[in-house]
């Protein structure tokens, strides 16, 4: 295994995954909800009575996030290395298995390792392998 | 007053995914690929992010009430069942395709990006299509009941 120091960056990592974990640490103390993205945006679906204004509040602050960072320095758009047809398939299958499987990164990845549960740890290991081995096969198999 | 505070937390998730590197799709993928040149840095996401929620997790277990008065609601399903394995394999091909997955793409659409618009929308279809299976089958799954996040 070779390690790319290059863009390894530990620092902003641990900072940036402090203010996701604040984030979601003050949303289930003050709001009583899980920070989730896929479950926030997903319970929108089909919304329920009085359970959609937090939603919509969260989701907008998620979206202003960019054009806040941009009053300080003009933050780096995404830069998408697939094309549009992989890119339509990646979403309707993140979207889909998200759903699926009650829960994405920060659902079970932050959320629920945060509160020690086998079955978010169980999801997690699971994501996480099939990621892997979907990069595997697509940057060392096919090419 | 609440719902300034929710928008204010998913600004702070925002900022927080951005300065993580987890918005940046090459970025992700240099961390799935660990046959390549692996980047770690996204383990130290997890585990700050980790480090700073569970201490909150914690307290909120012993709580009814959320600090504004809330209910505090939760996962109600313990079990690792094959709809959690099979979505959670499913989600990370996705996932691992793009590098992209649904925080960042929320966040993403601030910036216009056609191919971020692209993929909330094929997102969003992902969604309304589980919804449409799980009303086909219901005895799979029970509606509504298994949500963690």
């Amino acid at each position: 295994m070779q390690i790319d120091w290059a863009h390894f960056s530990p620092a902003s990592g641990v900072a940036g995954g402090a203010m996701i974990g604040l984030s979601a640490g003050l949303t289930i103390l003050l709001i009583g909800r899980v920070a989730g993205i896929s479950g926030v945006l997903g319970g929108l679906v089909q919304p329920r009575r009085g359970d959609w204004d937090w939603r919509v509040a969260f989701l907008l602050g998620l979206v202003a996030a960019p054009l806040i960072i941009g009053l300080a320095k003009a933050p780096t758009p995404p830069d998408f290395d697939a094309g549009y047809g992989t890119i339509a398939a990646a979403g309707l299958l993140v979207g889909f298995g998200s759903r699926l499987g009650a829960g994405c990164t920060s659902g079970h990845g932050v959320c629920g390792l945060s509160r020690l549960s086998l079955r978010s740890l169980a999801a997690t290991i699971m994501f996480m392998a099939s990621a892997m081995a979907t990069v595997f096969l697509i940057r060392h198999v096919f090419n | 007053m609440r719902l300034a505070i929710t928008f204010a937390l998913g600004l702070i998730f925002g900022c927080g995914l951005y300065l993580a590197g987890m918005t940046d799709p090459g970025k992700v993928l240099g961390f799935l690929d660990l046959a390549g040149l692996w980047d770690p840095s996204l383990a130290f996401v997890m585990g700050g992010a980790i480090l700073i929620a569970l201490p909150a997790f914690r307290l909120a277990a012993k709580r009814r009430q959320s600090y504004l008065g809330c209910a505090i609601s939760g996962p109600s399903s313990r079990k690792i069942d094959p709809a959690l394995l099979a979505g959670a394999g499913v989600f990370g091909v996705g996932w691992g395709l793009a590098g992209v997955c649904p925080g960042p793409a929320v966040f993403n659409l601030g910036f216009l990006d056609p191919k971020a618009i692209v993929f909330f929308a094929a997102m969003v279809a992902g969604f309304g299509v589980e919804r449409i299976l799980l009303f086909l089958s219901p005895p799979a799954r029970p509606a509504a009941i298994v949500q963690d996040g």
